[in-house]
């Protein structure tokens, strides 16, 4: 067991030691000044509940070999869904259900003309952000409530933890449900026939193929179920973190996510911290600007997740890698 | 004896096209088949027929005396049979095992069971006597380890009949020769084998029987003891075949080519051409022999002006310093280059043949004048080398993408040659080329050397260099580790100097 735990850091050591000043630094932050420090980091976790969600949908179909650049609209139209379903039917839990469904059912429309129909896949994704956006402004009505207020639970034990205890494990049922998958989708992809298999299809389907593998298939039926991913992620904006609803209300979280998710290297695990750290930094611009430390404006802290997204990029091309049939329509027969 | 498989009157066509017409075949447990054939004789097509990837317009497919139709890949793996694939199929980020058992993975529980997989790869490997780490990534094997891995992939599957289409197409002479000993030991050991080739050495050094294809027709089917490399060209072409290139003496004169201290990187920004020196007369061919990716593709591009030269100089025609220059400019000072990738730097599929055979001289005074093109001109010009090269095409104004891959790479070597270069690289000139069109472009390649062009060649097939170079030099890891005269010169020795052996 020891060894084991052993062996792993000595594999890991770049990250290890990471994780190690991270975890030292936010606890001697916490030591200083508790409630800055839970705030701040609480409004990290707040900030990235929805871009890791999103992010988990693109890993889903960019492992499979399918890009999502609809995510944004996925996201918006679920958002939209969920919360006037939830204010017309009088029920929040129906509103989930149907902010959670719209995802599905617009990522099965981005799996049926991009996989089986091999429309492009870019294209796709613009009709769907296009669609998302049109949609949601036309039948935007003012003045709905939601019935009732998402409740929070406390995980027991760990929301005991100080500092970690009241930021991750004190949430709604979508913020809770994103550690789970983040933990569920990383286990599943490394170590599951599942993901073996969805990690050859985006890689090279044709060996997948020979292998008796149905590629079409497996590519429509993830990037299908990614889409519930999309609808928790759009569902927890106006259910869980807002109460609300407004025009362009996700304000380009769905192309942020495709960000983090090049800057976790298509890994759930890192795709969280990456999100973090994107969230983190935010909450620093804002705290500082809130504490008069530098004076500019707040339109300019506004800006910073995205002049971060480009130095991301910037950096990280060349650096990670994605899976090698990203983008590729497969034609049986044609390898 | 009962047959493992008997295929019966099967013909499968793709829109005009009849790949396969009435053929017929059968193999017994334990027995080395070869079909051989031409590029588009239908080898190919019969195979994936066999394995599943396409269904037969007509005539049946008996495995093990049951005849119903082969569905798909896994029915056929189901029913006991694997293949090979020339092109590769392994995912290259994944680890071997992984690789294995994709498709047919071991599983606790849900968890995928790669501990029972390393076992699996590990026992597979030693019966055909080879030894791998499970848990090395594909992309870091080399090319012959992959292949076997694509065996052991196919063995894992408990196959009775392997199917292994072009396998020694990628490898060393080294390589082959370990490969042909493993199917002999399968063979041994009841697996029945069918292999796809056109090189006829391999043929008769491993098969019990041959069948010979052409033009999707059985042409002939002969016992390996029973026949030469003669006679089984003869088959394949259906005309008599010259094997051996014939060519005087060279009469080298001046320096064409004088490349000193040359040093490039590949893609990855890793040395691949390291202070190599090389020098090219008139009149000469000159053979560069060595295992793929040990810079031969650099230093061809380098020449050419296609990629950046670190350090080093290349003097052309004793006088031109081409080291900073581009393709452009090389080419006016009549350097002709046949590139290694016809279809990405060869030749534009989309565009006519007319155009192809003036891709870079387009605007030289004798197509174009004042910069309106010269159709007349052009479509003479085309005219001219198609029935110079025998070209088998409709019309000139047919696109490149409709050609065989052996008319499209006489597409690329007429325009190079009808330019009449001083210097002439050929890069794998006869790269997936058949037999008849071989023969042809090696004496197209000699004729230019007689006529006082200087030649360049750059050749995995150490059979090409051998025959066709004056003057032969071993590239490994981007360094020249020793040159020679052709004449005379050993197989064996020059197989142990590519891969890094003295």
């Amino acid at each position: 067991m020891v060894n084991t735990l052993l062996r792993y850091i000595s594999n890991h050591k770049l990250s290890f030691f990471t994780s190690v000043i991270v975890i030292v630094g936010m606890y001697w932050f916490y030591f200083v000044d508790a409630i800055r420090a839970e705030s701040m980091l609480g409004f990290a976790w707040r900030y990235s509940i929805p871009l890791v969600l999103a992010a988990m949908v693109g890993i889903i179909g960019e492992r499979s070999g399918v890009v999502n650049i609809g995510i944004e609209g996925q996201m918006l139209t679920s958002a939209f869904i969920g919360f006037f379903g939830a204010a017309y039917t009088g029920s929040l839990i129906m509103g989930m259900f149907l902010g959670v469904g719209t995802g599905v059912v617009m990522g099965a429309f981005l799996a049926w003309t991009t996989v089986k129909w091999q429309m492009d896949q870019i294209i796709a994704g613009v009709v769907l952000n296009i669609v998302a956006a049109g949609i949601t402004s036309f039948y935007y009505t003012q003045g709905q409530l939601l019935p009732t207020l998402m409740p929070k639970w406390s995980v027991p034990i760990l929301s005991d933890i100080p500092l970690i205890g009241p930021v991750f494990f004190e949430r709604g049922f979508f913020g809770l449900a994103t550690l789970v998958f983040v933990v569920l989708l990383q286990i599943m992809l490394f170590r599951t026939r599942w993901g073996l298999r969805t990690r050859a299809i985006g890689e090279y389907p044709s060996a997948a193929d020979t292998a008796g593998i149905d590629v079409i298939k497996m590519r429509i039926v993830n990037v299908t179920i990614a889409g519930a991913l999309a609808g928790c992620a759009g569902a927890y904006l106006s259910l869980e973190a807002t109460s609300t609803f407004e025009r362009g209300f996700t304000a380009g979280r769905g192309f942020l996510a495709l960000a983090i998710l090049i800057f976790g290297a298509w890994y759930p695990n890192r795709v969280m911290f990456a999100a973090l750290f994107f969230g983190f930094t935010t909450a620093l611009a804002s705290q500082l600007q809130a504490d008069k430390v530098v004076d500019i404006p707040q339109q300019f802290v506004n800006l910073l997740p995205y002049v971060m997204t480009l130095i991301v990029l910037a950096l990280a091309v060349g650096r990670v890698r994605p899976p090698a049939a990203v983008g590729q329509p497969f034609v049986k027969g044609s390898g | 004896m009962n047959a493992l498989i008997e295929v019966k009157g099967v013909s499968k066509s793709f829109g005009k096209v009849e790949a396969n017409k009435n053929l017929s075949m059968y193999v017994n447990p334990g027995e080395i088949v070869a079909l051989l054939g031409e590029n588009g004789a239908g080898k190919s097509t019969l195979v994936k027929q066999i394995f599943g990837l396409i269904t037969p317009d007509e005539g049946t497919i008996t495995v093990k005396g049951d005849a119903t139709p082969i569905k798909d890949p896994s029915d056929a793996i189901e029913r006991g049979i694997g293949m090979v694939h020339q092109h590769f199929q392994l995912v290259p980020v994944m680890s071997v095992a992984e690789n294995i058992v994709l498709g047919n993975e071991p599983v606790k529980g849900l968890r995928l069971n790669l501990n029972d997989a390393r076992t699996l790869v590990k026992e597979i490997a030693s019966k055909i006597g080879m030894d791998v780490d499970p848990d090395i990534a594909i992309e870091d094997l080399p090319v012959g380890t992959q292949q076997r891995v694509e065996i052991l992939k196919a063995l894992s599957r408990k196959v009775d009949l392997l199917i292994l289409d072009e396998p020694t197409a990628v490898l060393t002479p080294q390589e082959t020769d370990e490969l042909l000993e493993v199917m002999r030991s399968l063979a041994r050991s009841g697996t029945a084998i069918v292999f796809i080739t056109h090189k006829l050495r391999e043929v008769l050094a491993v098969a019990d029987r041959i069948y010979v294809l052409r033009d999707g027709e059985l042409a002939g089917e002969v016992h390996a003891s029973d026949t030469n490399e003669a006679a089984l060209a003869q088959l394949m072409v259906g005309r008599e075949v010259v094997l051996r290139v014939h060519k005087i003496p060279a009469a080298p004169k001046s320096e064409v080519l004088n490349i000193s201290g040359l040093s490039v990187l590949d893609d990855r920004k890793l040395v691949a051409v390291n202070n190599l020196s090389l020098n090219v007369k008139a009149g000469e061919i000159v053979g560069v022999a060595g295992v793929e990716g040990n810079g031969q593709r650099e230093l061809v591009e380098a020449i050419a002006g296609m990629r950046k030269i670190e350090s080093g100089t290349i003097i052309a025609f004793g006088k031109e310093d081409i080291t900073k220059s581009n393709p452009f400019k090389i080419h006016a000072l009549g350097i002709g280059h046949i590139p290694e990738d016809r279809e990405k730097h060869g030749l534009v599929a989309s565009y006519s043949l007319a155009d192809n055979l003036v891709l870079n001289r387009f605007s030289e005074p004798e197509f174009a004048s004042r910069g309106v093109r010269n159709f007349k001109a052009i479509n003479e010009n085309a005219d001219e080398l198609i029935e110079k090269f025998d070209i088998r095409t409709s019309s000139s104004k047919a696109s490149a993408a409709s050609l065989s891959g052996g008319n499209k790479q006489k597409v690329v070597v007429a325009r190079e040659l009808s330019a009449e270069p001083g210097l002439l690289i050929a890069a794998q000139p006869t790269r997936g080329v058949d037999v008849g069109s071989i023969e042809f472009i090696h004496n197209q390649i000699v004729a230019a050397r007689d006529s006082g062009a200087g030649v360049l060649l750059v050749s995995a097939e150490l059979d090409e260099v051998l025959s066709l170079a004056d003057r032969v030099l071993v590239i490994h890891k981007g360094q020249i580790v020793a040159e020679m005269q052709s004449e005379g010169a050993d197989r064996v020795a020059i197989g142990r100097l590519m891969t890094g052996g003295h």
